[in-house]
């Protein structure tokens, strides 16, 4: 498949495309940016086609053989991130097309956009360690500028914190890698599963475990690491907001950390059950710690970053029982949390659109002028607490059947119980906006933010309905990915 | 095998100023320093004690070379590290545009 560095290539060549023809003409800007993602929306669904004849596209930079050369390795796990990517990007640029409207500089956000999403494309599809480090970077330094893009004192306070904590994750990666470097001598990630299986696990090899976990969690935005979170949700305009929480913190922490730890270190519950352990403490903290602070909130998009620290807690849990469905389950909630996240903060950008205001209290009976984002806001809220029709039941739904399978029935009664909290804190939110009857007067949300919430509505009834399908052709083919562990290595290497 | 170890105290020195240092650039100094270790430990990694520059000539024709490989990543991060720097300086410029002050503990717009 010659065409696979098209999905970084291309948000990269936008990048500088929009910000050089910004000077010609404004509009342009928009035209590019929503050309490149809904371009990469077909793309990486189209793509799925390549994978029904093989395991893996691998394509070998500059026509370099994969122990010398840098690899793009294209299965099934990937492809899954990508269609995450690609409708998280598509959604944003077409809701950000009005709401830029409120800044100025509009065709540097675009640029920093592109970057952030091509970033992550090339996360989700390099086989090297180091380029997956460069990549990481590259989306991290976008996300960085894009939280200040208000350059308001929330924005810059905000930015500052996720910078600092960002980049002391992001070094501790390079320093996993040095160590990784020095015992096995190549970078290429499926060269380095084959050294691990035949060198074994010494102390060295715990260590860079630990500090994977230790990098990844803040990346993520895990409950100890999380300080930076919340602050930049909420000082971040809403599309950032929605790409950091609906993709972002899942492909610059959790995919990197799981594709290590499964497919590039061998590690599997059944051989080291400690670290998946530590991974269920930490999904489990910020599952409590995010449900708890997230129902004392007063502020809209803040309820939504706590909420966030708590569901990529889950699947963080889905990923620690380590079995068929509790990994089913994690990726399934991955997508389902980039579809539903998302739409809420659209919805809390829409209210700030037309009303300025992001306060839960100024907020009441908004509903009733405001038709599309008042009923996305309930189908998310739904989605998003794991009600039946919707995609958020089924994510969960799995979890849990993971847990029971791994006869750790308490954990699937405390997730279960867990969830109705997810409910609680949202309820409270849907009570004081949509249903109390005082009328503020305002105007429903510009077409185009319509349209990006309608989209992800939309999605969300399909794969809440049509589930049966995504998981066979989704979901079941990428859960086999990251439990052939080291198989990956005769995967990239063609037998 | 000692340098090992001062490079593992200076990410420790750096992470010390980020903690507990008030001032914004202090911060940033300890940031840079974590870098610069790591950075350091990366091309340590690829070094051999009394080994050649990885340069192949007719005449030598000798194979111990010291490895190239760590040295060309960590000019890669190296650029990087200057890219993040410069980002977080010129935040650290804005913020004290807004505030008039470094000191970490009067800029808390944000809590909760």
């Amino acid at each position: 498949m010659p065409l696979l560095p098209l999905f970084f290539a291309l948000p990269l060549f936008g990048a500088f495309l929009t910000i050089l023809l910004a000077k010609v003409w404004k509009g342009l800007t928009d035209i590019i940016a929503n050309a490149i993602t809904t371009f990469l929306l077909f793309f990486s669904f189209y793509s799925l086609n390549y994978l029904r004849s093989s395991e893996a596209i691998v394509y070998k930079m500059g026509g370099w053989p994969p122990p010398l050369g840098i690899t793009m390795v294209y299965d099934h796990l990937s492809a899954l991130m990508v269609i995450s990517i690609a409708i998280v990007a598509f959604s944003v640029s077409v809701f950000s097309v009005r709401y830029l409207d409120h800044y100025t500089g509009r065709a540097k956000f675009y640029t920093l956009f592109l970057l952030i999403t091509g970033g992550m494309m090339g996360i989700a599809i390099t086989g090297d360690i180091f380029n997956l480090f460069v990549f990481l970077e590259i989306a991290s330094i976008a996300s960085y500028a894009l939280v200040a893009f208000s350059t308001e004192k929330g924005g810059l306070e905000a930015s500052f914190k996720y910078m600092v904590m960002g980049e002391i994750g992001s070094i501790f990666f390079l320093f996993a890698i040095a160590l990784i470097y020095g015992k096995a001598s190549t970078l290429n990630m499926a060269d380095l599963a084959r050294t691990f299986s035949v060198a074994g696990h010494d102390h060295i090899f715990w260590f860079v475990a630990a500090i994977l976990v230790f990098s990844f969690s803040i990346k993520t935005g895990l409950f100890p690491f999380h300080a930076w979170l919340p602050d930049a949700q909420t000082a971040a305009p809403a599309p950032v907001a929605a790409v950091l929480s609906g993709s972002a913190e899942k492909v610059l922490g959790i995919y990197g950390l799981m594709r290590i730890s499964y497919n590039v270190l061998g590690l599997t519950r059944s051989s080291s059950p400690t670290f998946f352990d530590i991974i269920i403490i930490l999904g489990l903290a910020s599952i409590f710690f995010g449900g708890i602070i997230a129902r004392k909130q007063s502020d809209y998009k803040r309820l939504l970053a706590y909420s966030t620290i708590g569901q990529l807690g889950y699947i963080m849990v889905g990923f620690g029982i380590g079995n068929f469905w509790g990994i089913a389950g994690a990726l399934f909630h991955i997508l389902a949390h980039a579809i539903t996240k998302p739409l809420l903060f659209f919805t809390a950008g829409a209210v700030d659109y037309s009303t300025e205001k992001q306060d839960i209290d100024d907020l009441k009976g908004l509903a009733r002028n405001m038709g599309v984002t008042g009923w996305s806001f309930r189908l998310g809220t739904l989605s998003l607490s794991g009600i039946p029709p919707f995609v958020g039941f089924f994510s969960k739904l799995f979890i849990i059947i993971g847990a029971c399978q791994a006869k750790t029935y308490w954990l699937a009664i405390l997730l279960a119980v867990l969830s109705v909290f997810t409910l609680a804190y949202l309820l409270k939110v849907i009570k004081k906006v949509y249903f109390t009857a005082r009328k503020i007067a305002t105007e429903e949300a510009p077409f185009s933010m319509r349209l990006a919430m309608l989209f992800l509505v939309l999605l969300m009834v399909i794969f809440g309905i049509g589930f049966q399908s995504i998981l066979a052709t989704l979901i079941y083919p990428a859960t086999k990915v990251l439990i052939n562990g080291i198989g990956y290595a005769r995967i990239v290497f063609g037998g | 095998m000692i340098f090992f170890v001062l490079t593992l105290l200076l990410i420790i020195i750096g992470l010390y100023a980020i903690v507990t240092k008030r001032s914004l650039i202090r911060i940033v100094i300890g940031f840079i320093i974590i870098e610069y270790a790591v950075n350091f430990f990366f091309a340590l990694v690829g070094f051999k004690h009394g080994a050649l520059a990885p340069i192949i000539t007719r005449i030598g024709g000798t194979r111990n070379f010291v490895d190239p490989l760590p040295q060309a990543l960590v000019l890669t991060a190296i650029v990087i590290g200057l890219a993040t720097t410069a980002l977080l300086l010129s935040i650290v410029l804005r913020l004290h545009e807004k505030y008039q002050t470094f000191d970490i503990t009067k800029i808390k717009g944000l809590r909760g």
